[in-house]
C-alpha cells in the first residue's frame, strides 16, 4: 500500500478520512504512525460523541510520545474500532486499512482538507 | 574548600584549557548591574561546630513527652533495618531510574513497592508514590474529574480537615466545586453519602477510619456512587488496613493513604509519602510515576518506568499530574518496613493500638464527666468529650509532660471540649495510667 | 533477580513485633474486618537485609559513579547532613505538637531550623520571605504559580494564560496547567527568550498574561542575555515573572534572583543545596517571593516572637492556604541547612564557581568530540548533539558499559540528538578527564562500527529492554 494513498483526504495534523456517503472512516497517516514509533495504546472517542473538524477527540500513545486525534470531520461518531484497545499496534502495520480509528456520520461536508499530492508535499515541508 | 575537589594547580590547568583567567570572568553573561546587591551569609563551620549545633537544636524539641497524639500522623517502632537498607548510598545517591539499564535496584524496588501497596489495599495498580496524603487524595480527585469528565466532588465532612484543606487550596484556580457533607458526632453520614452523588458528582470522597477514629463499611455509599456513574474515593490508615475490610472489598475505584506511619518517622512532618492505588480501568488517569515488568534482548525479566506518556515531560501542560520527584526513598523505607513486619507483624501492630486504644477509653471515661463521643466501632484513635474545653486540657497537660490529643474543636463546631486520641505500640498501659491522673487533676 | 514476593516462605517472620493484643475480631465487628490478611512477603530479617543489599548493587548512583545528568545537579551529599537529620530529637517530633498550646515551647529547635533556613534562603536569592511546605521542584512550580494567580485575583483581575519557553522542563506546562491555567509557548531564539518573541505575546493576550516562567540559565545551559528587557516588558502589564530554581547552582553568590526582577522563585534542595536524590525522591521544593506575593504565602508560617522564641503563625488572611500537611520535607531542610552552615557564603560562591569551570571544561575537551551548537561559554551545564550517525541513546548505554551514568537525553526537545551534561562542583578533574576519554572512545567505536553501539550495555544486570511490550502489555505488580 502506498504511504499516502489516492482515494482519501488528509489534514495538517496527519490524520486521514474516506468519505462514504454521509458518512467518512477517520485514522492517522503512515507519517503520523512513523513520527510516533511503535504505537502503545490509542485513546478512542465513545459511539455517540460529536466531533468537530479542528477539535481532539481522543489521543495516541508510543513510549516516548503522546499525539492527540485532531477531527478532520464534524458529526457524529457512529462505530469506533475497539480492536484497537488490545492491538494499538494495527496503527502501525495498518495505518489506513485494519487501523481505521472512528466511523463518523457527518453533519457538514469536510472543508480545509488536502488531497495526497498536497499532503505529500506538507510533510515534505515538516521534515525540514 | 570542602567538597571541591580542585588543587590550586588544577584550577591554574583548567581555566587555561577553558580560556580565561580567572573563575568569576566565566560569568561575564552576568553584568555588574546585575551582581547581588548583597550576600551577607555567615562564614563555614567545621563539621563539627555544625553537628554540635543541630545536637543542641534537636535537644530544644520536647520528644520525651508523651504523646497520644495522631490526626493521621502516627509514632511507630520502625525496624533499624529500615534505616540501615534504605541509608545504603546506592538507592540514597541515585536519581529518577530514567536509564534502566544502571537502575534496575530502584525500578524492582518500586514495582515490589506497587505489588505490596496494591495487596495492602486491595487493587489492581499502584503508582510508585506522591507527596503526601493530601496531594494524594487531590491526585485521585482529579482522576475522577478526568475519568467521569464531571465537575463536582462530594466530601465526607470527616475527611481529615488538613486534606481538606490542601485539597481546596489545590482546586482553587479549577472550575471545580466540593461539596461537603456533614458527619453527625464524629460519625460518617453513610445515608447521606450514598444521597450526595448526582449527575454532576464526578467523586465521593471518605476516609476509614474517618478522622474521628471511626471505622464504616462504605460498601453502599461506593455502589450509590457507580449508580450515579461517579467513582468511589477512599483514604485509609495504612496500618489498621492490615485488618479492617478493604477499598477493594468496598468497591472503590482508588485508594489513597497517608504512608508515613509505615517506615517513616514523624520528622516534624516530612518528608512522607502518598500511597495510590486504583482498578485497572482507572490506568489512563494515573498520575506519577510507574514501574513495570519487562523483558531485554536475551528475553531476561528487568523493570522499566512505563506508561510514561501521561507524565509531564512527555505530554507537558496535557499531563495527568505535573508531579516529577517523588518520594521514592520514602517508599523503599515502606516496602522494607512491609517486608520486615509481614502481615502478621502489621496486623499485631494494627491490634495492639487498638488495645491500648480501649484501655485508654475505659481509663479515661472513668473520670468524671468523660465520655466516648459517640458509639461507633473505632481502630487506634478515638474522640472523647470532657467537661472542659480541650484546647485548655491539652496546654495545661503539655507542661505537666503530656500531649494528650488533638483538640477537634478549631476544625468542628460544637466540639470545643473534643479530644481525639490515639494509641499505637509505642505507648503503655503506664503511660495511660499516668495520662489519666493528670488528667484527673484538672478536671 | 526474582522479587521479595517469590522468596517468601510461609509461615516465616522476622519477628519485630510481637504482642499479646487480643485480635481484631474481638475488637471489631466482622462486617469491618477484611476476609483475609494482605498477602505481604513472609521473610527473616536476614532475608531482607540481603535482597536489598542485592538490589541496591544493581544500582549506579553519585557515591559510586559518575553522574552529570544534566538539570539534576547530582552532586556529592556530605553524609554529616544526614546525622544532623536523623538526631532523634528531629526524627520523634510530631508536627501537630507545635500546634497544640504551649506547643510551641516544645518545638523550639525545629521551628529554629525553618527559620533559620528562610532567612539564609532569602539572603541568597533577594527574596523577602520562603515557605517550605512544597514537597518537590513542580509542587514548589504549582505554588509559586497558584501565589501568582492569587496576586492577580486580589487586584480584581482574572488572568489566564502564563507564558513558557519551548525549553522549559515539562513541568512547567504542566504546573500552569494544574493550576487551571492556559500555557502560551515562547519560542527560543538562539537559545533565549527575546524581547520581541515576548512582545509579540504581550500584545496577542495583553492583559491576560499571568506572567513568565523562567529557567535561567536556561535548559540549554545558558544565562539569558535580555533578562532587564524581560523584566520590563512584563512590568508593563503588572505580569510576573517566575525562576525555576533547577539551575540554581550556576548562580550561587553572583545574582540574586530578587534583585534582577523575579518575583517568585522555586529552588530544589534536592539539587543545589546537596540533600541526596534517594532514587527519585524526597526532594524538598522551598518557594521564595518579594513583597509583592508575601501576602498570598501558605499558612502556618515560622515567625519570631518579642521574647526571641519562635511560633507558628497562621494569621495571613490572603494566604492561598495548605501546599502541604505541615511545613514541607522538614528532614531534607535540616540537611540543606547543615550544607549551608558547613560552607559558609563563601563557599556557596565557590560552588558556583567550581560547577561552572566544570561545565565550560567538560563542553571545551569535548569540541571536538560532539556537536556543540552554542560556542559561548556555558553556565553549570551543556548540551551537546551526538555526532551525525550516532545516537544520543546509543551513546548514553555505551557510557553505562563504561562505568559511567549517561547524561540528559533527547531533553531539551529543541535540540537534536540531545546530550545534556551537568558536571557539577564535586567532581574532580581526572573524573571530568576520564569521562572525555571514554566518550571519545565511544564516539570512535561507533564511527567504526555503529551497530556495536547499538548493542550496548552489555555489561550491565539487564540489555536494553522492550520498553513498547512493556507499555503494551503492562505487568505492574506480581499479580498482573
Amino acid at each position: 500500500m502506498s504511504n499516502t494513498p489516492p482515494d482519501i483526504l488528509y489534514s495538517k495534523t496527519h490524520e486521514w478520512t474516506r468519505l462514504e456517503g454521509e458518512e467518512a472512516v477517520v485514522g492517522i497517516t503512515f507519517f503520523a504512525q512513523e513520527s510516533l514509533g511503535d504505537v502503545t495504546y490509542v485513546e478512542l472517542p465513545q459511539e455517540g460523541d460529536s466531533l468537530a473538524a479542528g477539535r481532539e477527540f481522543g489521543s495516541v500513545e508510543s513510549v516516548k510520545a503522546a499525539s492527540e486525534l485532531v477531527s478532520p470531520v464534524s458529526g457524529t461518531v457512529i462505530a469506533v474500532n475497539a480492536s484497537l484497545e488490545n492491538a494499538p499496534e494495527t496503527l502501525n502495520t495498518s495505518p489506513y486499512g485494519d487501523g481505521w480509528i472512528a466511523r463518523v456520520k457527518l453533519s457538514a461536508a469536510p472543508v480545509g482538507l488536502m488531497d495526497a499530492a498536497a499532503y505529500e508535499a506538507h510533510c515534505a515541508s515538516e521534515k525540514h | 574548600m570542602p567538597f571541591i575537589p580542585h588543587t590550586p594547580q588544577e584550577l591554574e590547568e583548567m581555566l587555561a584549557i577553558v580560556g580565561v583567567r580567572h573563575l568569576d570572568d566565566l560569568f561575564a553573561d552576568i553584568p555588574p548591574e546585575m551582581r547581588p546587591r548583597r550576600f551577607r551569609l555567615p562564614k563555614g563551620r567545621s563539621e563539627a561546630a555544625v553537628c554540635a549545633f543541630f545536637e543542641e537544636l534537636a535537644a530544644r524539641n520536647g520528644t520525651n513527652i508523651t504523646s497520644f497524639l495522631g490526626a493521621g500522623f502516627y509514632a511507630h517502632d520502625i525496624p533499624k533495618a529500615v534505616d540501615a537498607l534504605a541509608g545504603r548510598s546506592e538507592f540514597y545517591t541515585a536519581y529518577t531510574p530514567y536509564q534502566a539499564e544502571c537502575s534496575q535496584g530502584t525500578l524492582q524496588a518500586i514495582f515490589e513497592f506497587q505489588t505490596a501497596v496494591c495487596r495492602l489495599l486491595d487493587m489492581d495498580c499502584a503508582n510508585a508514590s506522591v507527596y503526601d496524603g493530601g496531594t494524594a487524595l487531590f491526585e485521585a480527585a482529579m482522576m475522577a474529574v478526568r475519568a467521569t469528565r464531571r465537575q463536582t466532588l462530594a466530601v465526607d465532612e470527616a475527611v481529615n480537615p488538613i486534606w481538606r484543606k490542601m485539597l481546596a487550596t489545590y482546586i482553587a484556580g479549577l472550575p471545580i466545586t466540593l461539596k461537603i457533607v456533614p458527619q453527625k458526632n464524629g460519625i460518617s453520614d453513610l445515608r447521606a453519602l450514598s444521597d450526595a452523588p448526582d449527575k454532576e458528582c464526578a467523586a465521593i470522597i471518605v476516609q476509614n477510619p474517618n478522622f474521628f477514629g471511626a471505622v464504616a463499611d462504605y460498601s453502599e455509599v461506593f455502589a450509590a456512587a457507580r449508580a450515579k456513574g461517579a467513582l468511589g474515593i477512599i483514604s485509609v490508615y495504612p496500618v489498621m488496613q492490615a485488618v479492617l475490610k478493604t477499598p477493594g472489598e468496598m468497591g472503590a475505584d482508588v485508594a489513597v493513604a497517608e504512608g508515613q506511619s509505615l517506615g517513616q518517622p514523624l520528622n516534624f512532618g516530612g518528608p512522607y509519602l502518598g500511597l495510590m492505588a486504583c482498578k485497572k480501568e482507572h490506568i489512563r488517569q494515573f498520575p506519577g510515576r510507574i514501574a513495570g515488568r519487562a523483558t531485554d534482548l536475551n528475553g531476561k525479566t528487568g523493570y522499566v518506568l512505563t506508561l510514561q506518556a501521561r507524565e509531564q515531560h512527555i505530554r507537558r501542560a496535557k499531563a495527568t499530574s505535573n508531579i516529577c520527584s517523588n518520594q521514592a526513598l520514602c517508599a523503599l523505607r515502606t516496602l522494607i518496613c512491609l517486608c520486615l513486619l509481614g502481615h502478621g507483624g502489621l496486623g499485631r501492630q494494627a491490634e495492639r493500638g487498638m488495645h491500648l486504644a480501649r484501655l485508654a477509653v475505659k481509663r479515661l471515661t472513668s473520670l468524671k464527666g468523660v465520655e466516648p463521643l459517640n458509639a461507633a466501632p473505632y481502630g487506634n484513635e478515638t474522640a472523647l468529650r470532657f467537661p472542659v474545653p480541650a484546647e485548655r486540657l491539652v496546654s495545661a497537660l503539655i507542661d505537666r509532660g503530656f500531649a494528650p490529643g488533638y483538640p477537634v474543636g478549631r476544625h468542628y463546631s460544637d466540639m470545643e471540649n473534643v479530644l481525639l486520641l490515639a494509641c499505637t505500640e509505642t505507648n503503655t498501659p503506664e503511660q495511660i495510667d499516668a495520662l489519666a491522673e493528670a488528667m484527673g487533676g484538672l478536671l | 533477580m526474582k522479587t521479595i514476593f517469590a522468596e517468601s516462605v510461609p509461615g516465616r517472620s522476622s519477628g519485630f513485633f510481637e504482642s499479646t493484643a487480643p485480635s481484631a475480631a474481638q475488637m471489631l465487628p466482622a462486617g469491618l474486618l477484611r476476609a483475609c490478611p494482605p498477602c505481604l512477603p513472609e521473610c527473616s530479617e536476614l532475608d531482607v537485609v540481603r535482597h536489598f543489599t542485592r538490589l541496591s548493587h544493581l544500582n549506579y548512583s553519585v557515591d559510586a559513579n559518575f553522574y552529570p545528568l544534566g538539570s539534576c545537579t547530582m552532586k556529592y551529599n556530605p553524609k554529616f547532613t544526614e546525622y544532623a537529620a536523623g538526631l532523634p530529637g528531629f526524627a520523634r517530633l510530631h508536627p501537630l505538637l507545635a500546634q497544640l498550646g504551649r506547643g510551641a515551647a516544645q518545638a523550639q529547635g525545629a521551628l529554629r531550623c525553618l527559620y533559620e533556613t528562610e532567612r539564609l534562603l532569602c539572603e541568597i536569592t533577594g527574596m523577602e520571605a520562603f515557605t517550605f511546605q512544597p514537597m518537590a521542584g513542580a509542587n514548589g512550580e504549582f505554588a509559586g504559580v497558584s501565589l501568582m494567580v492569587a496576586y492577580h485575583r486580589a487586584k480584581g483581575r482574572k488572568r489566564s494564560k502564563m507564558l513558557i519557553p519551548d525549553s522549559a522542563h515539562g513541568t512547567n506546562p504542566a504546573s500552569a496547567a494544574l493550576a487551571g491555567l492556559e500555557v502560551v509557548n515562547i519560542e527560543s531564539r538562539e537559545g533565549m527568550v527575546a524581547p520581541e518573541v515576548l512582545a509579540a505575546s504581550i500584545a496577542e493576550y495583553g492583559d491576560n498574561i499571568v506572567g513568565l516562567m523562567m529557567t535561567c540559565p536556561n535548559t540549554l545551559g545558558l544565562m539569558e542575555l535580555h533578562l532587564p528587557a524581560i523584566v520590563a516588558e512584563l512590568r508593563k502589564i503588572d505580569a510576573l515573572l517566575y525562576y525555576d530554581g533547577a539551575n540554581m547552582n550556576a548562580i550561587l553568590g553572583k545574582m540574586r534572583v530578587g534583585d534582577v526582577g523575579f518575583d517568585v522563585v522555586h529552588l530544589n534542595l534536592h539539587k543545589t543545596f546537596a540533600t541526596p536524590h534517594g532514587g527519585g525522591g524526597p526532594g524538598s521544593g522551598p518557594v521564595g517571593v518579594n513583597g509583592r506575593l508575601l501576602p498570598f504565602l501558605p499558612v502556618p508560617r515560622v515567625a519570631m516572637g518579642k521574647d526571641g522564641g519562635f511560633f507558628l503563625d497562621s494569621n495571613l488572611p490572603l494566604s492561598i492556604g495548605a501546599i502541604g500537611p505541615f511545613y514541607g520535607s522538614f528532614s531534607v531542610v535540616v540537611k540543606a541547612l547543615a550544607y549551608m552552615l558547613r560552607l559558609g557564603g563563601e563557599g556557596l560562591e565557590r560552588v558556583a564557581e567550581y560547577a561552572v569551570l566544570n561545565a565550560n571544561y567538560l563542553k571545551k575537551r569535548l569540541e571536538d568530540t560532539l556537536d556543540i551548537p552554542f560556542e559561548r561559554p556555558c553556565a553549570h551545564e551543556f548540551v551537546a548533539s551526538a555526532p551525525e550517525g550516532l545516537r544520543a541513546l546509543d551513546i548514553a548505554k555505551a557510557l553505562l558499559d563504561r562505568g559511567f551514568h549517561a547524561p540528559t537525553v533527547y531533553f531539551p526537545l529543541i535540540v537534536r540528538e540531545c546530550l545534556m551534561a551537568e558536571p557539577t562542583e564535586t567532581e574532580s578533574k581526572q573524573t571530568l578527564d576520564a569521562y572525555v576519554d571514554v566518550l571519545r572512545e565511544i564516539v570512535e567505536q561507533g564511527r567504526k562500527d555503529p551497530a556495536s553501539l547499538t548493542a550496548a550495555p552489555l555489561s550491565m544486570p539487564v540489555r536494553r529492554l522492550d520498553e513498547t511490550a512493556a507499555a503494551r502489555r503492562m505487568a505492574l505488580t506480581e499479580d498482573m
